[in-house]
Formats: structure tokens, sequence, C-alpha cells
């Protein structure tokens, strides 16, 4: 394997290697623990300036347990979870369904439309964002939950798509084949040969449309108007209070708002590497 | 072939199922693509002929007024406009230097020695977290007066004094770079701190891509006496060239579309300096001296093209590589 | 026999809830201030009304005040409420020109407000009608240390170079003049509105502001030579750019900054930074062009109604209710801010009590850069004034460019 395997290499050498790794994990995370520790801050020190120093007092459950109870933390972290959840439903089922026809079937539109997906998925928001906003609106969307769930669920049904189809179209044909001789029906054939087979690929997808999602900010600004169903990365910046400058509220509450996306990340590590790297496994 | 066992009157629909049955599946999901992200393409396109602040009157009719390219001409005449593309063209270049970092940091850690795993999960976590954190931390990094850049500063160039009142104050001799508000810098100090997610998706890309590289040709040069960069040159790049694809896709990508950071970290200011198309676009269309849908839609026009630029190249590779069949 | 007693429930019922409606008028506000002591001071003249007009149903629906600007857009052809808050001037342009709000001159004629609100009728007026009610407004001026004043044996200036004196001396002694925080470019606003207002009067700075004289006019250039001045010896405080209003507190409370130019609403944020009551003073902004008459800065709150609002009396009522000084007084008592009505009693915070007497005799009534000119105009405007105060030297490029905008905004 490249580089050369440390395991084969002078024990001396081997050990600078593992003393040095923990040094490099501190420095490339240092704007986190940096973030980490200003949550736990006092707001006497937030006041005379003290941001990054060492804390003079900490306050971990007091600020943590404030955002809580006296900002609207936990609705934004509610609406994400809303926003989210059924939005990974959608985008993954109908994926799995268009991702099907577009790999087993052959016909004309097939590779047009597979490339119709992967475009869209890859536009800059901007060109969406009027008309969305507009038609969200007269529908009287706007500003609710569905309105945005309803949005994520479209538009990462592109990168979806990509995806389920580039899965099934790598599994073995000859199990479609047998079924249709023995007269399957196309649908049965859908649910009962190829949907138990992808279930890796579903779990990789639905980590990663998670994390997308989790982590939006520019719809969560574009399709809401009041407090109600913002969600927690846009609700992190109206954290900082008119008058005040709450910043060990505000980063304890950006710690809340990615410890979702990092939990899963961390139970599905296999399957988020696995998703993100599908095209540089050929 | 299959052979067919149905009788001679089976329903134009067992018939023609095959060719039914893929639209059938592809239904609900275009259905959706194209309500939500085809057809506002095509809105967008059209709004930015228009002249409209976004309101419709009391009779429930757009007060839009058609002003052909005239958009467009008027985008030519401005200097913000400019400013933003010249940075968007910043951010591309300076973007691509992920790929490499993230190449050099996949090799480092892709060695074998225990809890490495853990190591890797850790190295891959800023680009979990949300852009607006990794924003929001930066910005605070760059204060001229609690940051920790101002703070190493302050220990060579400036000392502690009393002020009249008698409170302790801070004098410096060579005043602290104030990296945001600078318009020279700001848009570096963006920059920076994007790259810190984006290598470690590159990073992931490329580890995945290392474990793939065929074993028998690394001892192969080994035994050849191929060693370090030449072995990278010569046997590893090569086989990473479909990680390195979509690392390029990726970070082009990530670099037009970025908003987020800006929108957090300076506003687009100092006085529209750092300034790209995605945020101006928001900027003068949604914001609260914005309401300019026409002209907003226009930008918007402007940064889809030049993004299709990129992405039809993208796709025609794809097609290549569907071409000689996978 | 069920079947009869059921439908005579069913009719006793309908006929209670008719009778309830019928006598009930609905009347839907939105409002949009959550900081507790404006929704407070809202709340208590809404609990007036409904006392006085027991009859109306009152619902009030509260909005934060950055979602309520862009709320405000959709609610007002879907689904409107019959009152809301929004402000005057410029602000309400599109919407009046929408044919979105509904005009209310006879209001005005009707309850005498021409009189009693002369000094902000210009403000709520347009296309030669009246449209809305303010209920509140506050100053601007110099906030200034007392105590770094009196250290220095300085005192309050009249003139223009009494100032220039006192910054002079304030430097000498290692304090900086002002301080800013330009980061959210409204405060670089309101520096030049006063020196504007100062240099040209209340007539050149509306026209400006109209679209009527070019920003490379000569007096719009006088006006940028004083703030060149003003840079040069009253520098404001390094790093504003990347400082909130909020953050350039600091320097003030910590005496390295001896003078803030803002509005009336940062006296809390003084206080809470440490500052007592003894150590903060105000003057109004001194005189620069000798004989031009002093005009301020005094942004107004209004509400206003709907075109499309259902229940037009009730919201009528309500804004002539209101517009009475018996509720104007007590009201901006809590919030700490000036009544419009000039006939409203005063709290006697020493502030309120300086301001008011400085708005009402001024000469006229500037709602703020951001909200006289036009929000394409604003946004260049503002940017246009932060990169002059970086880069003082850059003045002609910057004045030229803010031409150009103009001439594409004004047309």
């Amino acid at each position: 394997m490249f580089p050369y395997p440390i395991a084969k290499s002078t024990p001396r050498f081997r050990i600078a290697y593992q003393a040095f790794l923990p040094i490099a994990l501190i420095l490339w995370l240092l704007p986190l623990i940096a973030i980490f520790l200003t949550s736990v801050r006092g707001s006497k020190d937030i006041n005379t300036g003290n941001i990054f120093g060492w804390p003079t007092e900490f306050k971990l459950f007091e600020n943590y347990h404030a955002v809580f109870t006296q900002t609207e933390a936990l609705k934004y972290l509610t609406n994400s979870v809303l926003i989210t959840l059924p939005t990974v439903a959608i985008s993954v089922s109908l994926a799995c369904l268009a991702g099907y026809a577009l790999a087993i079937y052959r016909f004309r539109v097939a590779l047009p439309l597979f490339f119709l997906f992967v475009a869209g998925n890859f536009v800059p928001f901007q060109i969406l964002m009027v008309p969305v906003r507009d038609m969200s609106v007269q529908t009287g969307l706007y500003d609710t939950i569905q309105g945005q769930f309803l949005f994520h669920a479209a538009f990462q049904t592109g990168f979806c798509t990509l995806f389920m189809r580039n899965f099934i179209k790598a599994l073995p044909f000859d199990l479609i084949e047998i079924a249709r001789v023995e007269g399957v029906a196309e649908w049965k054939i859908f649910w009962f040969v190829i949907l138990p087979l992808v279930r890796p690929a579903l779990a990789a997808l639905s980590v990663l449309i998670f994390t997308f999602v989790w982590n939006d900010f520019f719809w969560a600004n574009v399709l809401t108007q009041g407090e109600q169903v913002k969600p927690i990365t846009a609700g992190v910046r109206a954290l900082n209070g008119q008058f005040v400058n709450n910043w060990h509220l505000v980063s304890a509450a950006s710690l809340l708002a990615a410890v979702p996306p990092v939990f899963i990340f961390f139970l599905m590590q296999r399957h988020f590497i696995t998703g993100l790297t599908l095209g540089a496994v050929k | 072939m299959t052979t067919s066992t149905e009788p001679f009157q089976a329903s134009w629909f067992t018939r023609n199922k095959l060719k039914v049955a893929p639209f059938l599946f592809l239904a609900p999901a275009l259905f959706f693509f194209c309500v939500y992200v085809v057809i506002p393409i095509f809105q967008s396109l059209q709004l930015s002929l228009f002249e409209w602040n976004g309101l419709y009157n009391a009779d429930g009719e757009s007060t839009a007024t058609y002003i052909g390219l005239s958009n467009y001409t008027k985008l030519w005449n401005d200097p913000n406009f400019w400013v933003s593309i010249k940075n968007n063209i910043l951010w591309i270049i300076l973007y691509m230097l992920a790929i490499p970092a993230g190449l050099f940091v996949a090799l480092f850690l892709n060695q074998t020695v225990t809890g490495m795993r853990f190591y890797k999960s850790l190295f891959f976590f800023p680009f979990v977290i949300s852009q607006v954190v990794v924003g929001l931390i930066f910005g605070w990094f760059y204060n001229p007066d609690f940051g920790v850049i101002a703070k190493v500063w302050q220990l060579f160039f400036c000392e502690e004094a009393i002020n009249i009142v008698g409170n302790v104050t801070i004098k410096c001799r060579v005043p602290v770079p104030d990296i945001l508000s600078s318009p020279d810098w700001a848009t570096y100090g963006i920059i920076f701190a994007g790259l810190w997610p984006q290598i470690a998706y590159c990073m992931i890309l490329y580890l995945t891509g290392l474990n793939n590289v065929a074993s028998e040709q690394i001892e192969a040069g080994r035994l050849d006496g191929a060693k370090g960069w030449k072995m990278l040159w010569y046997v590893v790049l090569p086989q990473l060239k479909p990680a390195t694809f979509i690392a390029v896709i990726v970070t082009i990508i990530g670099a037009l579309r970025s908003f987020d950071m800006i929108a957090i970290m300076t506003q687009g200011g100092p006085y529209g300096s750092t300034n790209v198309l995605s945020h101006y676009m928001f900027e003068v269309a949604i914001s609260e001296y914005g309401e300019r849908y026409g002209y907003g839609s226009a930008i918007a026009t402007v940064l889809f093209g030049i993004m299709m630029i990129f992405i039809s190249y993208f796709l025609w590779r794809m097609y290549q590589d569907e071409k000689r069949g996978t | 026999m069920f079947t009869k007693i059921k439908t005579v429930a069913i009719s006793l019922t309908t006929c209670a809830l008719l009778a309830t409606s019928a006598s009930a008028d609905d009347l839907i506000i939105n409002f949009d201030d959550l900081n507790p002591g404006p929704k407070k001071g809202f709340e208590d003249a809404v609990a007036a009304f409904k006392a006085a007009n027991p009859d109306i149903n009152v619902t009030v629906n509260l909005n934060d005040r950055e979602a309520h600007k862009s709320a405000i857009r959709n609610f007002l052809s879907a689904n409107p409420p019959d009152i809301t808050s929004w402000y005057p001037g410029n602000r309400m342009g599109p919407f009046v020109d929408a044919g979105l709000f509904e005009p209310i001159d006879d209001l005005w004629a009707a309850e005498g407000l021409d009189k009693e609100m002369a000094a902000v009728q210009p403000t709520m007026t347009r296309n030669g009608k009246i449209w809305g009610v303010p209920y509140s407004y506050y100053q601007w001026g110099i906030y200034y240390r007392k105590d770094i004043y009196d250290t220095l044996g300085l005192s309050e200036p009249k003139t223009w170079d009494d100032l220039l004196a006192n910054c002079d001396k304030m430097k000498s002694n290692g304090v900086t003049p002002f301080t800013i925080g330009t980061k959210y470019l409204w405060t670089a606003a309101g520096v030049f509105d006063y020196l504007n207002l100062r240099t040209n009067g209340y007539d050149v700075h509306n026209a400006l502001t109209a679209g009527e004289i070019k920003y490379t006019d000569p007096r719009i250039k006088a006006t940028f030579a004083n703030w060149s001045t003003m840079l040069d010896r009253c520098s404001f405080v390094d790093n504003h750019a990347s400082m909130s209003w909020q953050d350039a507190i600091a320097p003030f409370a910590n005496g390295d900054a001896a003078m803030y130019v803002m509005g009336n609403f940062s006296v809390d944020g003084y206080k809470n930074a440490g500052l007592t009551e003894d150590q903060i003073d105000f003057f109004q902004f001194p005189a620069i062009t000798p004989g031009v008459a002093l005009a301020e800065e005094a942004p107004a709150d209004a509400f206003f109604i709907p075109s499309g609002a259902k229940n037009k009396d009730a919201a009528r009522k309500f804004l002539a209710f209101i517009a009475q000084p018996e509720i104007q007084g007590p009201w901006n008592a809590t919030i700490g801010q000036l009544p419009p009505n000039n006939q409203a009693s005063i709290s006697d915070d020493k502030f309120i009590q300086e301001g008011f007497s400085v708005v009402s005799n001024a000469a006229g009534l500037a709602q703020f850069y951001d909200r006289d000119a036009p929000a394409a105009m604003a946004s260049e405007g503002m940017k246009g004034f932060q990169e002059f105060m970086l880069n003082p030297s850059k003045v002609d490029e910057i004045l030229a460019r803010l031409d150009d905008v103009q001439n594409e905004v004004y047309k």
C-alpha cells in the first residue's frame, strides 16, 4: 500500500508518527475546540472580550440549559427534524423508483433524463430562488414546514436519482431477467428483487441527504419569514439578541445544531463514506 | 430472449409494459423535479426580462413590467457585478487547493495503526458541521479585538496602557490587521475558512480511492525501485483518476455555489468587495434593500450560464464513461 | 323526540353563535416588536383600546422585526390584517404605489392630527394623501462621556469649531473622539445625514434623497469635505468596519472613546455595559454652516391600514385611539421614546426631556437615509459612506458612482 506502511518501518518512525497523529488532529480541529470553549464561557468573559482565552468560569450546564430555556433553540431543532426526516423519506423513495427505471430499462430518453437529474442537482440555487419563493407564497406553502421539505425533497431527488441509478446499474441483471421469464409483474420485481439488494445504498443515501438538508442555510432564509418554522441553521443567527451579543449562547446553539449530523455520521460512517465516494469507486 | 407465454389477446398494457413501466416509475420523481427545479429555471430566465419588486397589487396582479434585455445592460455597467465575477474566479482557483491538500492529508492518514478509523472520522468532522457554524467560528478568529490572530499580534506589537478614566486599554504600535474589513484581504479570509470543510471532503474521496489502489502495482513499482514522489506520480495518481474527477466536480460546484460563509462572515462587505454572484443575487432580490426580482434573476441567469459550462463538461465526460460501458 | 330536542338544541346554539358574532367586531393587528419593553407598551395600548371598545374583538399577531419586513410583502395582498405596523417616508412607497395601503386623510382631519402631529405629517404623506398614524419616534444626536468631558474641562459644543476643538483636546490626551460600528452600514448613514443636514439644511437633504440633486453637487461635496475634516480631527475608532453598533459600545464604555452619534435606543446598551446615568449625557449635533436651521433625524414607527382589510371601520377607530396624546404619552414612556403627538406628556428621563425639546423645535424631521432614499439607492449609498470612512481619498470616485446609481434608480 502507499505510502510506505508504518508497520514496516523503523520503530522510531512509527512512534513519532503515532505521537504526531493526536497533535495533528488537535491542530486540525482547533476551531471546533475554540467554539466549544466559548460555549462554556460565562457572560462576564464575553463582555470583557475574553472570547478565546481560557474561560474564567465554566458554565457548561448553565449555558446549554440557557440555550433551551431562554431561546427558541428547541423549536428550531424540532423544526429541523420535521423538515429533514420527511425530505429523506420522500427523496430516497422517489429516487429508488426513478433510479430503477433509468438503470434497468432501455429506452431512448433514459440517458437524457438521467443527465437532466444530474444537471438539475448541480445548478446554483439562486436560479430557483425567486420562482420557488413566489410559488410557495401563491400556494400558501410559504413559511410552513411542508413548503420546506417539499422543496428539499424535490431538489435532492436529483442527487439521489444519480446515486441510485448508478448503484442499481451495478447489480446483476440476470436476477431481473429470470423474474421476467417467470412472468413476474414489473413492480413486483422492483419490490421483491431489487429493493432488498439496494438497502446499503439506501442507508448511505439517507445519511447524506440528512446531513445536506440539516445543514442547509440558504433555503431556510428564502422560504421562511417568522420564527415559527425556522430550522436551527437560520435560527442560530437569530439567537444573537438584538442588543447584546450572546456569543456564548450562539456557540452552544451552533454546537447543538451540529450534533445530529455528527451523531449520525459516527453511527453510519461506513455508509456516509460509501455514499460520498460512490463515483470514485469505479 | 424471453419467450412470450401470453395468449394473443393480451392487453395493450401487458404487451407494452416494458415500454410503459419505466415512465410509471419515473413519474413521481420527474413530476416533483420538474415543478421545483426545471420549471423554475425557465421562470427565472423569463423573469430576468422584467422589472419586478415582488409585489402583487390589490387585485392580485403582478406589478412586473417588461423591459427586455435592459437588466443585462445594467449588469454589464454594474461595478458590483464585476467585483462578484472577479471574486468567483478567485474562489474557483483557490478552492482547487483543497484537492492536493485533501490528497496529502489522505496520504498522511493512509496507515493502519490503532484507532485510525477514529482519527479518520474526526478529520472528516469539518465537513459534517454546517457552513454557518464554520463561518461563525472563523469570523471570531479574525476579529481584530479578541480573535486568535489579534491576540497573537498583540503579543508582539501592542502593550497595555491606562486610559483617561483609569481603565486598562491596549495601544498598538502597528494596528491589528482587520482581515474581514479589508477589501483586499477579506475574500482570502473567507476562502481560507471555506477550505477547511472542503479539504475534509477531498480527503475522504482520496482515502477511499487509495483503498482501491491495486496493491500489486505498488509492489511492482517498489520492486522497480520507485519511491516517494515517483511512486505517487506514476503509479498511484493515475489510479486515483476517478476520485480526482469527483473532487474537481464538487470543488468547482462548491466554489461557485458558496453563499453561507459570505452571508455570515461579511454580508458581502466591506462595501461589497467580498460579494460573489450567489450572494449578490440574494442581496438584490430578497434582502431588505433588494426586492428587485427581475435584476436578481438576471444575475442568477449569468451564474447559471457559467455553471452550465462546467456542468456540460462534466456531463460530457460522464457520457463518455457511459459509452465505454460500465 | 330526540331529533326534536336535537333540532331545538342546534337552533338555539346557532342563534347564540349568531348573536355573539353579530355584536362582536373583529380587529386583526400585525405588530413587529418582540423586545419586552416595546411589546408591553403596545399591549397596554391594545388593552386600553379594548376597554374603551368592549364590542371589538382584537387579535394580535406578533412578528420578529426582521421577519416582518419580508412578511408584510406577502400578507398585504394575501389575507391582510386590519392594521399593520410599518415605516413611513419612502419606506411605505412601494406599498402605497401598488395600492396596498388605505389613505386616511379624513381621519387626520377629523382628529385634528394636522395640528397635533404637524412635524411628522410630511413623512406620512405620499402622492398628496396621508397613509398612516405614527405612534413613536426617537431622537438622534451625540451621546458623550460626561466624566471624560469634565476631566478634560470640555463643555457641550454649539458650533462645528467648538466640536473640533474638543476633539483636538481629546486626542492629545489619548482619547479617541468618536466610536462607531459600521459592520451594519446604517450607522455611517446616520453620520452622513447629520453632516448634510447641518452643512446644507433640511431642504437640500430631502432633495438629495428624493433624487433631485446629484451627489457630485458642490453642496454635497462640501458635506464630504466636512466629513473629511471630521475623520481627521475627530477621528473614529479603528476597526469600525467589523463592529456592529453594539460592539462599538465597548470602547465607549471602557473610556477609550468619548462620543457616539446614535439614537436614543442605545442608552440601554450603555447602561448594560456598566455606565451610570451620571457618566452619560446627550447634546444636539452642533451647527456647521451658520444660519442653517437645525433639522433632526427622528425615524418614526407607524400603523397603517391595508387596502384589503376586512374591518376598516374598527381599524380607523384603532388609529384614532392610538393617536391621542393620553395614549401616546404612557406608551412612549414605557419604551423610552418620544410621542409624535405634541400634546402628549413625556417622562422625566433626562434624555427624553432633552430629546423632546430638540425634536419639537426641529426645523424638519428626516427619517434616516435608508428610509428617505429608495432601497436600491440606500444600499449603494451606505456602502459608499463606509468606503469613504475607510478611504477618504476616494471621495470623487465614490460620489461619481453614487450619481450613476441615482440615475438608474430614480427613473
